[in-house]
């Protein structure tokens, strides 16, 4: 399957998304990402019993923080998948990097 | 612990409005446990500070510092070397924190991140509930290991009063009425017959309402 | 000794009592109690004036008792435990006495969060069972609550209230027991709707012989229309409203639902009239005092002695 996704999605890997913290993402905003996205596993197929459930709370959590500071909640989302799914791991990139073009740059961008 | 809640976001930008190097301060002790001012949470705040500022062009410089404890000197002087560098402290250390530090640093101003709550317990994880308000004259012998000087609405001592329904007290649904639970332990315990006996009125002049309190053992003081 | 209440002397003949009640305006004219006050003269034994009841602020108690008072009504002052401390507390029983308030109510009052000021501090430095034995104790013992002697007792006959349907049930006997070793002589209790609930709970209090020791006078609102029931059921902490009471309003024409409130509330009267132990009634007709008249009339307890 040799299927292309936007070049502007890059892609982070981490064990599991229940690794992923707020901070974390908190993090790519201050260094100028435009939107955040985590692809984890179906929910009830995780390795590690909860991780992705827990990130799908941090996300939600995320958002707020993120409207609160006017960064905007709409900017982090959480996707599940299975490894077998490639087709829509690329239908989300389009979707994700569709919907973050809309909103335009991240506000709390540094010049550069 | 002395449980706490930040305080809306907003309150905090407003309080940091004419400041562009801050001090964010947070605390191991309690506020770690409760999570509304350990260093995780210092660090999320800070970042949340410093994306509305950027945002807003007025860029801020933050430096995120947790101390063991916010409550002791020999930890407080620990920000000797480098508080200077900033013009305030934003705490996320409960009420006691926040003052000390201010009384140990009296050029800078340390501001409150936080709103202090109350004295609770972790019911379940990310669930913290008041116990204990500190009155100074402990009548937990008498109502079978539950206080309704804090749990009861109205502070009864001879309780429960007539908006006890369901287990539930008047004012919010979601809390249970003490009186309900101190009575399911005289049950429990086959002691109905203490519940006749007419607790006496309260000595208050050991809570807050005899003035601030002290403690002192002499023979600690060096 | 006796105090100069008229209530006292009446359910000290064995006669039926009857006592109504009257929430103070929000507002400083006296015309609106007085007023209120002339529904009730000669249909009750005495009435009471409410403090800030569901905690909104109101012409104080006091000053509504002795409006009333000066139409020639009896008033008990309602005395709650949410917005004085014990200083203020023992200050006005003298002055009520002072000024011949002859009967106190003592409750714990309904939680702020209910009222007009909810961002208020309360202050229950003491509860209603510790304010009836306030009140004795400077009464009977000539002492305040620090030990210190009273010039001048206040001769005030003594009230409390109960309710027989908050939980848990098994208590709600023995509480009020409380209440009569406190000092309590009288009790008026919450509205009862459910008459098998209140039978149930007055055989608890025979059982124990509270009946002998205080005044029970049982607790009756008519309802005005089948939302104040609905309300009534579902809103308000510590109130038993059975359905079929509901059904019964709603089985009748719209323009009829107030005579059948008023009919279930005579009809009540005469149940818990029958029950033993009860001495009398205590009529809360909710900002309708003019229908207080009527009732007590149907229920055949016209005219007062």
């Amino acid at each position: 399957m040799r299927l292309s996704y936007p070049t502007n999605v890059k892609i982070i890997k981490v064990p599991c998304t229940g690794r992923v913290d707020i901070t974390h993402v908190l993090k790519a905003f201050e260094d100028g990402a435009d939107g955040v996205y985590l692809v984890g596993c179906l929910e009830g197929d995780c390795h590690y019993l909860v991780g992705n459930i827990r990130a799908k709370k941090r996300v939600e959590y995320l958002k707020h923080i993120l409207d609160e500071c006017g960064v905007g909640g709409e900017r982090v989302a959480m996707y599940n998948m299975s490894s077998a799914e490639g087709q829509r791991f690329a239908e989300v990139a389009r979707e994700m990097t569709e919907k973050i073009r809309t909103l335009g740059p991240n506000p709390a961008k540094k010049e550069k | 612990m002395i449980v706490a809640n930040r305080k809306p976001f907003e309150e905090i930008i407003e309080m940091l409005k004419p400041y562009s190097k801050i001090l964010l301060l947070g605390c191991n002790e309690c506020v770690t446990v409760c999570a509304t001012g350990g260093s995780k949470e210092v660090a999320v705040l800070a970042s949340e500070i410093r994306l509305y500022r950027q945002k807003e062009g007025k860029p801020v410089e933050i430096g995120e510092v947790t101390l063991e404890r916010n409550c002791d000197p020999e930890y407080v002087e620990s920000l000797k070397p480098f508080i200077h560098d900033y013009e305030v402290v934003l705490s996320m250390a409960c009420g006691c924190g926040i003052q000390f530090v201010g009384e140990h640093y009296r050029d800078r101003l340390v501001l409150p991140a936080v709103n202090t709550t109350f004295y609770g317990v972790t019911e379940e994880h990310g669930v913290w509930t008041e116990r204990c308000q500190g009155c100074g004259n402990c009548i937990l012998h008498k109502t079978l290991g539950i206080c309704p000087v804090t749990r009861c609405a109205k502070s009864i001592f001879n309780g429960p009063c007539g908006g006890s329904q369901g287990g539930k007290c008047e004012v919010d649904r979601d809390i249970p009425c003490a009186w309900h639970l101190i009575v399911d332990r005289y049950r429990e315990l086959n002691m109905m017959d203490k519940y006749l006996e007419i607790q006496p009125m309260k000595d208050w002049s050991t809570s807050r309402d005899g003035g601030p309190r002290k403690r002192v053992r002499e023979d600690l003081k060096i | 000794m006796s105090t100069q209440s008229n209530l006292e002397r009446v359910l000290k003949s064995g006669t039926f009592a009857v006592t109504s009640e009257c929430g103070p305006p929000r507002g400083a004219d006296p015309e609106v109690v007085k007023k209120k006050g002339s529904y009730l003269l000669g249909y009750v034994d005495c009435v009471n004036v409410t403090d800030n009841q569901t905690s909104v602020v109101r012409m104080s108690s006091f000053s509504a008792c002795l409006v009333l008072k000066g139409v020639g009504l009896d008033p008990i002052m309602q005395m709650v435990c949410r917005d004085r401390n014990r200083i203020a507390m023992q200050s006005d029983i003298l002055g009520a006495a002072a000024l011949g308030i002859n009967n106190l109510l003592c409750l714990s009052g309904d939680h702020q969060k209910f009222g007009d000021h909810p961002t208020a501090k309360n202050v229950f430095d003491i509860d209603s069972i510790q304010l009836i034995q306030t009140v004795k104790g400077m009464r009977d013992e000539g002492r305040f609550i620090s030990g210190q002697e009273v010039k001048g007792k206040p001769n005030i006959f003594i009230g409390c209230v109960e309710n027989p349907f908050a939980d848990p049930f098994e208590i709600r006997a023995l509480r009020l027991a409380k209440k009569a070793a406190a000092g309590a002589q009288f009790v008026q209790t919450q509205c009862v709707f459910n008459v098998e609930k209140f039978e149930k709970w007055m055989e608890m209090v025979r059982d124990l012989g509270i009946h002998e020791k205080i005044h029970i006078l049982a607790g009756i609102t008519p309802m005005k229309s089948i939302g104040m029931a609905q309300y009534m059921k579902n809103s308000v902490p510590g109130m038993d409203v059975p359905e079929e009471q509901i059904e019964r309003l709603k089985g009748v024409p719209k323009e009829k639902v107030t005579e059948e409130g008023i009919k279930i509330a005579v009809e009540t009267i005469e149940r818990v009239r029958a029950i033993k132990g009860v001495a009398g009634v205590h009529i809360m007709a909710i900002e309708w005092e003019e229908k207080v008249q009527e009732i007590v009339k149907a229920a055949g307890l016209h005219p007062r002695p």
